[in-house]
């Protein structure tokens, strides 16, 4: 019942998508389909949610579309149903956004009619039951997102960024491919549902593994993987980056669960070392990246490289229990990283409409060249500070809820019996106390340095508040942090039924405690309550505040700002992006990226104005993309003679090529 | 009747930290003076100066926002909330599990990240010193606070303090590697995160290296006041949270009549003293370091607690 409505939707969609095709130059075109993907998302959304909050058996469907023997296949299980809702969820955020930020929108005709079939394609993906349908939506996914990529194609670093992200989600696409061939085994099972009941080998399951993480990693961001991303996110329109940060790499995310849960059979101790460790990396390298950044969005694209690291930390801990039979430490586990995927898709799309309504306001993503904003936006400025807070983790936000789970899983390892792991996961866990304190320092530095200090340049006329519909979505994402936040209890419940259907067990019933406190294993002696200590903080605050105004004075005076007796009134004398992440360059720059300082001081009596020159480079894309294209470019040129030969040439090399094609099957044992 | 009797344990302690906070500043600074063969202000001094600024007006810059305004209540209601959770005479606190050792630090980081943002609001130069290098600093010092709340967790099978607090008093605990490391990496801790010397020296204005004050060089009165409270308060949580980690007598005792009362709240008392008297010496006899020395200080005690959670993690009789 609930499949249909959720497939009548993604129909839905897709028809919203040929419809922008036709009245996309029309006035009201902006209103019409992002209205319409609303609702529609809002119906998917509630018809997701009824499904995982009753608990209800998987469904299942097959369409007579798709390859002819085999039809298209879809299934709603608590697994797809969860990220059918976080899609859903972001979805019709972006899209209330998109009602007041769209209509700024340049060239809408490029991209009306992709938008409504981007969300189609996510929706396909986490219901698909066989490969071939999941493979094509999600290959449908990754054009549309890129045609939203370039819609601003006369900017060159758009294109840039559209070239590089088409070439990577074609390699993530071979090696989930590969994968799922190899689990379909010679006979061609492609269903989801002949995987599930055939156990392959250990060996083509663990190698399975390996490709499903490199294509879904891909996708989702895993360092080294994550060329594309920062890339490619801010490139687009922000609500679309919104939904590709927050929305697009849960759907990888997704796509290795269901792989590496549930397809690729029992699972062995060791593939999760590779996850734990990429994920350990992952995290900590994309929050070093994002302190150096000044383009907010880039900034922000970054910030989802150290979310995804977080997740799959989370994953990779739950696939290490679920290897030794542990199993409710798995749950924790699993529970924890699916928390913080619904957590960042909140965050994430909020501070990218936050960073939208900047752009809207002022035309500028480089905070160099911004400041000052919370006098001029005030709304925003405060809903972007939610959002800030909660992706560093602070309690009592939503960030800080997932993240302590967590860590509450990284607790539970020593019970692990391979030696491999223990020693591996103490170290993952410091890595992620460091990027949960890395981002704390990252988005001070955003927030500061964008909404708060001096403006850096005049701004003629000057920004002034976003509109309601976008506010209505920030206030939306605003309040769910919040909530999430405060009842984690009722998330982690709800999270129940995925646990069950790929663990076999899930967290302790969180209802069930005193004050909607929150317990990580039955067993267990820890617990949190996020209602608490909100009320605790709210209490003391306000005691205190009422203390102050009834016993101290209550004088204010405005001044000019003390600054040890020398304010400067010129606003360059403020600190500026770049110097206040200079000590954590120092720090941790000097050896992940070779940050160089170099003074350029003219000699007396030259009057040029001296110079503080700093050079970083990107190691991963030096040492590692960069002789891939090399070698890629050097091959074409050694190949190019083959264009210029006769037809007897050709055809002799056809003929070449056949015979031993035919060699290698009557050789094969 | 008991949770009327909870009640007034868990508020009487919170009251007690309040009032003990500034106390126990004045003392650090006396026994500072003292050791320098100075006079040194009388005990009550911080109380004087908290009255003071609370009397006198607020100089507020022209361009603050109400970020500006509102940090020094949230980073006194963080901080404040985060304290009350640390027993000190008592280990059965009524609320001690609405947020265990990593909600604690977590806290303690909402009101730092509030603090640095109040640091950049009003847009001079000194406020973006300050907040970089507290953002620096914290970014070593936190994780290496959690590896120590690791391994203690780790020990005492709970992140909940009063586990952990009853787990180390009781006799099962023994002498134990994993211990002694954790030890000397939340003193480090401890120091640099409260601006101590050698990482920050709190009685310094002026001077190119300081980082917490420099953070707060533009609020005055009231809000000067109520920073100054917080930050008071947060040496004391440290120093409580050391005494009853790692000295937990006199906190276990159940029931809660008047003499088992008052033995708690003299053995806290003792071990404030004592902590006291080690912390001036300790800043007495070394010199600050500089900005650029503090990430290998804090990459010691990073390290010292990563080894203490990886030996836990090996065995389980380190």
């Amino acid at each position: 019942m609930m499949l249909t409505v959720v497939l009548a939707c993604a129909a839905a969609l897709l028809g919203l998508g040929v419809l922008a095709v036709g009245i996309a130059r029309s006035a009201s075109a902006t209103r019409i389909i992002y209205g319409a993907s609303m609702i529609v998302a809002a119906i998917s959304c509630a018809a997701a949610a009824m499904h995982l909050l009753t608990a209800a058996a998987p469904e299942s469907a097959a369409l007579p579309v798709g390859v002819p023997w085999l039809g298209a296949h879809f299934r709603l299980d608590a697994l797809s149903a969860f990220f059918l809702v976080v899609v859903d969820l972001g979805a019709f955020g972006a899209s209330l956004f998109a009602l007041g930020y769209g209509e700024h929108e340049t060239a809408p005709q490029r991209v009306l009619p992709f938008y409504p079939a981007f969300l189609c394609g996510m929706t396909l993906v986490v219901l698909a039951d066989d490969a071939f349908s999941f493979l094509f939506a999600w290959e449908f996914m990754s054009l549309s997102s890129w045609a939203l990529v370039v819609s601003h194609h006369r900017v060159p670093e758009n294109v840039r960024a559209g070239y590089v992200y088409l070439i990577m989600a074609t390699f993530g696409t071979l090696a989930l491919l590969l994968g799922f061939g190899l689990l379909a085994g010679a006979d061609g099972h492609y269903t989801f549902e002949a995987m599930r009941a055939a156990h392959p080998a250990t060996l083509v399951g663990a190698l399975a593994l390996i490709l499903a993480f490199i294509g879904a990693g891909s996708k989702a961001g895993v360092v080294p993987l994550h060329v594309w991303l920062p890339l490619a996110h801010p490139a687009a329109p922000s609500h679309v980056s919104a939904l590709m940060s927050g929305v697009m790499t849960k759907v990888a995310v997704y796509g290795f669960i269901r792989i590496a849960f549930e397809l690729a059979g029992p699972p062995a101790w060791w593939w999760s070392i590779v996850v734990l460790a990429v994920g350990g990396v992952t995290a900590v390298m994309g929050l070093l990246y994002a302190l150096m950044q000044n383009d907010l969005k880039r900034l922000l694209a970054y910030s989802t490289v150290e979310n995804v690291g977080i997740i799959f930390v989370g994953v990779g801990l739950a696939l290490a229990f679920r290897a030794h039979d542990m199993q409710a430490a798995a749950a924790l586990a699993l529970t924890a990283a699916l928390f913080h995927v619904f957590n960042h898709a909140l965050f994430k799309s909020l501070l990218f409409f936050g960073v939208g309504a900047v752009l809207t306001a002022t035309g500028e993503r480089n905070m160099e060249r911004l400041g000052g904003l919370i006098h001029c936006m005030p709304q925003t400025a405060f809903l972007v500070l939610v959002g800030c807070a909660a992706i560093s983790a602070l309690p009592p936000l939503n960030g800080f809820a997932s993240e302590w789970l967590t860590f509450q899983a990284v607790l539970l390892s020593p019970q692990l019996p391979s030696w491999g792991l223990r020693i591996l996961v103490p170290a993952v866990g410091a890595l992620l106390a460091l990027s949960a304190a890395l981002a704390a320092a990252c988005f001070v530095r955003a927030y500061g340095i964008t909404f708060l200090g001096r403006p850096r340049r005049a701004f003629s006329p000057l920004p002034t508040e976003t509109d309601g519909f976008s506010r209505a979505a920030m206030i939306l994402l605003g309040c769910l942090c919040l909530v999430a936040g405060v009842l984690p209890g009722l998330f982690i419940d709800a999270l129940a039924p995925v646990t069950t259907a790929l663990i076999g067990a899930h967290m302790p019933q969180q209802s069930d405690l005193q004050w909607l406190s929150i317990v990580p294993i039955a067993a267990s002696r820890s617990s949190y309550d996020g209602l608490l200590v909100f009320l605790f903080m709210v209490i003391s605050g306000t005691l205190a505040a009422s203390a102050i105004h009834r016993l101290a004075s209550d004088r204010v005076r405005r001044a000019p700002a003390w600054d040890c007796g020398y304010p400067d009134p010129s606003p360059a004398t403020q600190y500026t992006a770049m110097s206040f992440a200079e000590p954590i360059r120092r720090v941790f720059g000097t050896t992940v990226f070779r940050a160089k300082e170099i003074v350029d001081l003219p000699p007396p009596g030259d009057i040029r104005a001296a110079q503080l020159k700093v050079e970083m480079r990107d190691l991963i894309w030096d040492f590692i993309y960069v002789p891939i294209a090399e070698a890629v470019s050097v091959t074409a040129d050694r190949l190019n003679p083959l264009q210029f030969l006769t037809i007897r040439q050709f055809l002799s090399l056809v003929f070449g090529a056949l015979v031993i094609l035919l060699l290698v099957l009557a050789l094969w044992p | 009747m008991a949770l009327i009797r909870d009640l007034f344990i868990q508020g009487g302690q919170m009251l007690l930290l309040l009032v003990l906070a500034p106390l126990f500043t004045g003392f650090v600074r006396k026994m500072k003076a003292r050791l320098q063969r100075r006079q040194g202000p009388p005990l009550i001094q911080p109380y004087l100066d908290l009255i003071r600024l609370s009397r006198k007006e607020v100089v507020l810059a022209e361009q603050a926002s109400w970020l500006f305004r509102a940090t020094p209540y949230l980073v006194f209601a963080a901080t404040w909330v985060a304290a009350s959770l640390i027993p000190t005479f008592r280990i059965d606190l009524l609320f001690s599990w609405s947020a265990d050792l990593i909600a604690i630090i977590a806290l303690l980081g909402s009101a730092r990240f509030f603090l640095a943002l109040a640091g950049l609001d009003v847009g001079t130069a000194f406020g973006g010193i300050g907040s970089s290098r507290e953002v620096m600093i914290a970014s070593l010092a936190e994780p290496a606070m959690i590896m120590v709340v690791f391994t203690l967790a780790l020990i005492a099978g709970s992140t909940q303090l009063s586990n952990v607090a009853e787990f180390m008093a009781s006799p099962q605990v023994g002498l134990r590697v994993s211990l002694g490391l954790a030890l000397f990496g939340l003193v480090m801790v401890a120091l640099a995160e409260n601006g101590r010397i050698p990482i920050d020296n709190p009685a310094t204005h002026l001077e190119l290296t300081m980082v917490h004050e420099a953070m707060v060089l533009e609020y005055s009165g009231r809000h000067l006041a109520l920073i100054e409270l917080s930050a008071s308060l947060k040496l004391l949580l440290y120093v409580s949270l050391l005494g009853c980690v790692f000295l937990p007598w006199g906190i276990e005792s159940a029931g809660a009549s008047v003499p088992t009362l008052a033995l708690g709240i003299a053995a806290y008392l003792g071990k404030l003293v004592l902590a006291g008297f080690l912390l001036a010496l300790f800043e007495t006899s070394i010199a600050k370091m500089r900005v650029f020395r503090v990430p290998e200080f804090l990459g010691a005690a990073l390290m010292l607690g990563l080894l203490a959670t990886l030996l836990r993690f090996v065995s389980g009789s380190f």
